[in-house]
């Protein structure tokens, strides 16, 4: 018998994995702390966490908990420990051996992006989506022109679909002051030429020039006339504007999940905010058209992702399904947005600040802030 | 950045390398390190921040510290020995922990030497705690006065044991060993910037 060869798998193959519900077996040897706040879910996965320093004097102890039938994927937090360790598990006679290319840093920055539907002029509205991370952004494309909403930190990736798709962007806009990644609104608008929308009340303290995103204002993609209608909608942010696109999608930002609402504590006002925050969600959101589909800035739980990976859901029907908008007292709701909510973004008090301008982190820097799960919403564990 | 000057047993470079080498690598160098001896161990990877001190408390190493200076992390580890966990105590005046607290705060002007490895000693002392590490000892017991009250430290009350015995071998009659020293010490501290 030859001996089996490890095997790279890239973010974007195991992203078709999860998608595919393909069974893969994941042993993540980074440490019980990081293994715990942040790891590979969804799909027909199983995981187990033994940390590679652990397996120092032998691979023995792992052995007997990978399964000999199936794909096996290790993961650490670059690639180096996981190559160590698959190397050992091949010596020892096992086959089918993957390691993550680029570890939990490559997938908490890979971006799928996903076609979510047509627009009526003929535009398009993709979603892309941050799977390791839980985050979402949007680009509407029409006519040679394109919008980018809630635009994530990889500038590249929507560069190069703009490329792809032979439109110019024109504009990027953000929902709100995000808190668990840093926007790349700012960066692409210079590198494009394109217009940054911001909501003028999540930036007071920001050191940059933009425009003002707030209601009665409208903008154009392509000369088609898709429209991108802002609504003012605070509770996640003071500022928290939310878009209706074309009279058929709503891009709620950190408002409304699929599964849950947003938590009002990121900017530590959490007690001023809840009031907003049910007004928002109970009275400005019921009265817009139920068949709007929201389109979310996150989601927190892999079950969130639908058809192809896809993170969206009919309002009418949010209004049923999801908690966060059937809570009947203010009471009720205060104590469910500001009690128990799980821990806060890592870095967040940084990444508000990179945010607002005030502070400039280097690349590695900015990764570094950005590790671990997005935590926007009440019910992220 | 002033690099802080702390006296080691050996120093490890790391510097460029990623995980797993700096763990790897560590857990080597150790192997040929005696009981007691510290190991500064300079790394650039981030992530071998909290693998380093995860390593060292499985294996029940003493992980000290960590310093960062301009983007280098220096780690110091002390090697323990095998029977470290429960000291076998011989000298007879001991003092506890929250005696000790208790004099302090009373304004009791209580000498208080610190035996430990010098890198231990600069991340966390009792304020005022003079430095005389163990292999020093008896060469430096001649600077003290054989009349003066000591409480002598460690991190678990058994190097201090026998430093207990080596001052009252050199004529010390008041020596009192505090136990069971810094490992759970619970009051005031001090440390080098």
């Amino acid at each position: 018998m030859g001996t089996a060869i490890i095997k790279a798998m890239n973010a974007q193959e195991l992203t078709k994995k999860l998608l595919n519900s393909e069974e893969l077996f994941i042993l993540d040897v980074r440490n019980t702390t990081e293994f715990n706040n942040w790891k590979i879910e969804g799909g027909k996965t199983e995981i187990v966490n033994i940390p590679y320093f652990d397996l120092l004097d032998g691979i023995e102890p792992a052995l007997n908990q990978i399964p000999n039938d199936k794909n096996i994927l290790v993961v650490c937090a670059k690639e180096g420990s996981s190559i160590f360790i698959a190397e050992q598990l091949i010596e020892a006679g096992r086959t089918s051996i993957h390691y993550l290319e680029g570890g939990m840093k490559a997938w908490s920055e890979h971006l799928e992006p996903i076609k979510v539907g047509d627009l009526r002029d003929g535009g398009e509205i993709f979603q892309f989506v941050r799977i390791g991370k839980g985050c979402l952004s949007y680009m509407i494309v029409s006519n040679g022109e394109a919008a980018m909403i809630d635009t994530l930190r990889m500038t590249a990736v929507f560069n190069q679909f703009a490329k792809d798709k032979g439109v110019q962007i024109k504009h990027t806009l953000d929902t709100h002051l995000h808190a668990d990644h840093i926007s790349g609104g700012r960066l692409l608008a210079e590198m494009t030429h394109a217009t940054y929308w911001l909501p003028p009340k999540d930036a007071d303290e920001v050191s940059f020039e933009y425009e003002a995103l707030e209601e009665g204002k409208q903008i154009i993609v392509g000369d088609t006339k898709i429209l991108i209608q802002p609504i003012y909608s605070p509770g996640h942010t003071i500022g928290s504007t939310s878009l209706i696109v074309d009279d058929q999608y709503l891009l709620s930002g950190d408002i409304l999940f699929v599964e849950s609402i947003g938590r009002p504590d990121l900017a530590g006002k959490a007690e001023d905010w809840v009031a907003d925050l049910r007004t928002t969600l109970y009275e400005t959101y019921k009265n817009l058209s139920q068949n709007l589909i929201v389109l979310p800035a996150h989601f927190g739980k892999v079950t969130e992702l639908g058809e192809g990976g896809k993170v969206a859901a009919r309002l009418g029907d949010l209004f049923t399904s999801n908690a966060g908008l059937n809570i009947d007292s203010d009471d009720e709701f205060r104590a469910a947005v500001t009690h128990n909510l799980p821990p806060q973004p890592n870095a967040y008090q940084e990444i508000r600040q990179t945010n607002m301008g005030r502070i400039t982190p280097s690349e590695a820097e900015q990764r570094e802030m950005e590790m671990g799960p997005n935590r926007c919403a009440v019910h992220d564990k | 950045m002033m690099s802080v000057l702390i006296q080691t047993n050996r120093l490890l470079d790391c510097e460029g390398l990623a995980c797993p080498m700096p763990v790897v690598k560590t857990k080597k160098a150790m192997e040929d390190m005696k009981s007691g001896e510290v190991l500064e161990i300079r790394a650039t990877d981030k992530g071998s921040v909290a693998d380093l001190q995860s390593w060292a408390i499985r294996i029940g190493h003493l992980y000290i510290g960590v310093k960062e200076e301009g983007g280098v992390f220096r780690h110091f580890i002390r090697k323990s020995a095998e029977n470290e966990i429960k000291p076998e105590i011989k000298h007879p005046h001991i003092i506890s922990n929250e005696e000790l607290s208790k004099k302090i705060a009373s304004g009791d002007n209580v000498k208080i030497v610190d035996v430990r490895e010098p890198a231990e000693y600069c991340f966390q002392r009792i304020p005022g705690a003079i430095s005389i590490p163990m292999g020093e000892l008896e060469m430096k017991l001649s600077q003290l006065s054989p009349d003066e009250e000591y409480a002598v430290v460690c991190r678990t009350g058994t190097r201090s044991d026998l430093a207990c015995q080596i001052f009252v071998d050199q004529g010390f009659s008041k020596v009192k060993n505090v136990i069971p020293g810094m490992s759970m010490w619970e009051g005031p501290v001090e440390w080098d910037e």
